[in-house]
């Protein structure tokens, strides 16, 4: 069922990166991202699996479920690693066949750039896995908030952002709903050609939108109602806070992030 | 006792503009002239059938809507002015007939913050009144649940608990049950009559449902945008004739006696429950 | 009352989630003989199976084990024939209104039987007798479904699956949210509507009431078992057995069963309260109680 679809994909169990001030763990994530993508040697990369592997353990995080991260992104990984095997022209020939030609340069380049994705993949993985999505938009709001200074809406699009992390759920059950009760009126929506299978959804559409604007107008108004007026002056019942853990956690990326940095230098 | 919610002469019509040529038409009022005073700590159950202007009444109690003439007092402030404006709905909070549509937030103990959390009170102070909120609804163990996970009644409860957090003195319940099962409708009923009880919480209530409505102080029967009835619910109900000429129900054992009674025999017209039919069919029987 | 029946279940078992730790059986080995030109409730508390039943009895979801059987025919036997039985037995939802999606009410009930693959003029004499059964005047049909009051939308939703003319209609709570009397006229005109077309219809409430006044038999659903089929008046008798499973009887039965056990002379099987007023009037005649 469409419900069953998990959203972000949050993975609730108890570890020390769960409780992290989400805050810290894009900003850790952020940083990671770029040590991964600045460096060029297969020593960074080695720095970057330790680091995944550390953050793993911490995280009480199945194995498994940092695989099922990663099987969706298997074909661009081949792609990616088809295109740089047979077009980097780079150190010893290996094999030739006609215009096809692998080199060394080539096996190199496309292990490194696979190597990379997936650890960007299973680096920021973690971060989902570890952060409800409601951390995440508050992580969000409060590293924007400078933002406000030049008249940029921080507040309202976190609100919005939680308006809709509440209503998708709610939504997918509806076209569910729609899509079962047309369905019974012997509507096909399986099967027919394109333009068909277009007009087809007309019936589930437009059901849903209008119920979508009959909720956003109920919800404006119970808002109001609870004494909603902006994001001025408004307090918050969970303050992101910063404990010694989350210093630690920041120390450690320092110092893999100097780490890096030095390896850049010295084996250029 | 003193009065919380105060209406006089409420007269108000909604502004349709017709297709053609946009300019308002000039409707029939929804309401005509209702007046009515409420008690504080008192359970007023508001009746009517669909379209009676019962919602638009109840609407008017914490200035969503303000009325065309007429005025409407909640503690003495004037909902027309627009500086009482968030001091009223703190006041007099609201419960809407969907749940889903009320509820703000993806975990439960956030909702309930929200309205504390938009009066800018301190985050210490909410999650007191957050706690004490759901622990007055019964839903303190679900306070880490997504709404979603839960049932219509649970939800609704949630919705309570989250205008609870406001400390109104008043909640305003707009057909909070007619979307429930039977169970739901009976834990909301449970939770509503407590706060009443409890905490002294006025309740306001609309409702098409009879059994509700017997549990109040008050019925007030809305039609045609006027007050028609306004009793006890043992007076009210014992007008079988006039409830049904408005399209409304009477419970089924006052009903009995009333047919009873056409029948030539005397018998209470004043029964609405269970035990008092029983009662009253003994005496007849015996 | 006709004893052929038209739909049968064998079995029928649906587990949701299955395999993993969510599984949940909703229907468990639900056998039963559905009966043509019958008024049928359906009742269970919230959980119990009756919905998922239903969805099944149309073929929206697929048996995990047993049969669904219209006319003797395996539903599932061949695929393509499926949109046939959602024909056959149209099931309309609860806040159907929520379903509607065309430019005017007409066009919205034509829906379904366009999808049938009926003439226009065919659909034309459906509509208009399916309006006038369910009371929306032929002034509604031309305007938008959305400009409709809410007792207005409702019935032109529930129009929409009765112009499938099907031989099975199944109601979920088609009354929920109008106000006493909407509910009873709306109710009554579904009755009608059975009376009129000799079919089936199964409505499916929580109001032991409307159950009580409007249907001949019942079937009750308890955590995902059948708990019986049969006619109103015998499922009401079992009163204690009703009630541990959540469900309550009309008000006016649970009087008439109190004062039963006092030891009045009343007939079993009152659960209206007309039935009430005319036993207890035969009873005054007669003298009084026989303690």
């Amino acid at each position: 069922m469409l419900k069953d679809i998990t959203l972000g994909q949050y993975f609730p169990v108890e570890s020390v990166l769960h409780r992290m001030d989400p805050r810290f763990k894009i900003v850790e994530i952020m940083l990671f991202i770029v040590i991964l993508f600045a460096g060029d040697s297969f020593w960074i990369l080695a720095l970057g699996t330790v680091f995944v592997m550390l953050a793993q353990r911490l995280s009480n995080i199945p194995m498994k479920m940092i695989w099922k991260s990663i099987k969706p992104i298997l074909p661009i990984l081949a792609i990616t690693a088809i295109l740089n095997l047979l077009f980097i022209d780079d150190g010893d020939v290996l094999f030739q066949w006609k215009i096809l030609k692998i080199t060394e340069g080539g096996i190199t380049t496309s292990l490194f750039m696979m190597i990379r994705i997936v650890l960007l993949i299973i680096g920021s993985s973690l971060l989902t896995y570890t952060t409800s999505p409601i951390l995440l938009t508050d992580a969000i709001e409060s590293l924007l908030s400078p933002l406000k200074k030049i008249k940029f809406p921080v507040h309202e699009m976190a609100m919005m952002m939680s308006i809709a992390l509440r209503f998708i759920p709610t939504l997918l059950e509806e076209t569910d709903k729609i899509m079962s009760a047309q369905k019974a009126r012997g509507a096909t929506l399986d099967n027919g050609k394109l333009t068909e299978r277009v007009k087809a959804l007309v019936p589930i559409l437009i059901p849903l939108f209008v119920s979508a604007f009959r909720r956003a107008e109920e919800l404006a108004t119970a808002m109001e109602c609870r004494c909603y007026r902006g994001g001025d002056g408004r307090t918050r019942l969970r303050k992101l806070k910063a404990e010694a853990r989350d210093y630690i956690g920041f120390a450690v990326c320092m110092l893999f992030l100097t780490a890096s940095v030095l390896m850049n230098i010295l084996i250029k | 006792m003193s009065v919380i919610v105060d209406a006089k002469h409420l007269v108000f019509r909604y502004q349709e503009t017709t297709d053609e040529d946009q300019s308002p038409k000039q409707t029939e009022p929804v309401l005509k002239d209702v007046s009515l005073s409420i008690e504080k700590g008192s359970f007023v159950a508001v009746l009517g059938h669909n379209g009676s202007g019962k919602s638009t009444f109840a609407k008017h109690i914490n200035a969503i809507l303000i009325p065309d003439e007429g005025k409407m007092y909640v503690e003495g402030m004037d909902t027309s002015d627009e500086q009482n404006l968030f001091a009223i709905r703190q006041k007099a909070g609201m419960v809407f007939q969907n749940p889903d549509n009320q509820i703000v937030a993806t975990i439960v103990e956030e909702d309930v913050a929200f309205a504390p959390e938009n009066l800018g009170i301190a985050p210490e102070e909410i999650r007191r009144r957050v706690d004490d909120a759901l622990k007055a609804v019964k839903m303190y163990d679900y306070r880490k649940h997504a709404p979603t996970q839960l049932s219509g009644g649970q939800k609704q409860r949630v919705a309570i608990a989250g205008v609870i957090a406001m400390q109104p003195d008043c909640i305003v319940l707009d057909e909070p049950t007619a979307m429930l099962d039977p169970q739901g409708r009976q834990e909301v009923m449970e939770t509503i009559r407590r706060l009443n009880r409890e905490k002294g919480i006025t309740v306001i209530l609309i409702t098409h449902y009879m059994e509700e409505a017997a549990q109040s102080d008050r019925i007030v029967v809305i039609d045609g945008g006027k007050v028609l009835l306004d009793d006890v619910p043992k007076k009210v109900f014992s007008q079988v004739e006039t409830l049904k000429s408005v399209g409304l129900d009477v419970p089924q054992v006052t009903e009995l006696a009333y047919l009873l009674s056409r029948e030539g025999i005397s018998i209470e017209q004043d029964i609405i429950t269970s035990e008092e039919c029983v009662a009253a069919l003994e005496q007849l029987l015996r | 009352m006709n004893s052929l029946s038209i739909l049968e279940t064998e079995e029928l078992t649906y587990t949701y989630s299955a395999g993993t730790p969510f599984e949940k059986t909703a229907v468990d080995h639900v056998s039963l003989k559905i009966e043509k030109n019958a008024m049928i409730g359906v009742i269970g508390h919230t959980g119990s199976g009756k919905s998922t039943l239903m969805q099944h009895f149309n073929g929206l979801l697929r048996p995990t084990s047993g049969k669904v059987m219209l006319d003797g025919q395996d539903i599932w036997a061949d695929k393509k024939k499926l949109r046939d039985v959602r024909f056959r037995v149209g099931l309309v939802f609860q806040y159907p209104e929520y379903q509607l999606f065309e430019e005017t009410v007409y066009r919205d009930i034509a829906f379904g039987p366009k999808n049938m693959g009926l003439s226009d003029a065919e659909i034309k004499v459906r509509i208009a007798e399916t309006a006038e059964m369910i009371g929306l005047s032929e002034e509604l049909l031309g305007r938008s479904p959305f400009a409709l009051s809410g007792g207005q939308k409702r019935r032109a939703a529930i129009a929409g699956v009765m112009a499938m003319r099907p031989e099975i209609l199944i109601l979920d709570e088609p009354s929920a949210g109008l106000d006493p009397k909407g509910r009873e006229k709306l109710l009554r005109q579904i009755c009608d509507y059975q009376k009129k077309t000799q079919s089936t219809v199964l409505l499916v409430s929580h109001s032991m009431e409307d159950v009580a006044e409007y249907t001949q038999k019942l079937l009750v659903m308890n955590k995902g078992k059948l708990f019986c089929y049969d006619d109103t008046p015998a499922v009401f008798r079992r009163t204690e057995e009703l009630c541990g499973m959540g469900l309550r009887i009309p008000q006016i039965a649970d009087v008439m069963h109190v004062l039963r056990k006092k030891g009045y002379d009343l007939p079993q099987d009152i659960y209206t309260v007309e039935q009430a007023k005319d036993a207890v009037l035969a009873l005054m005649r007669k003298g009084g109680a026989v303690c």
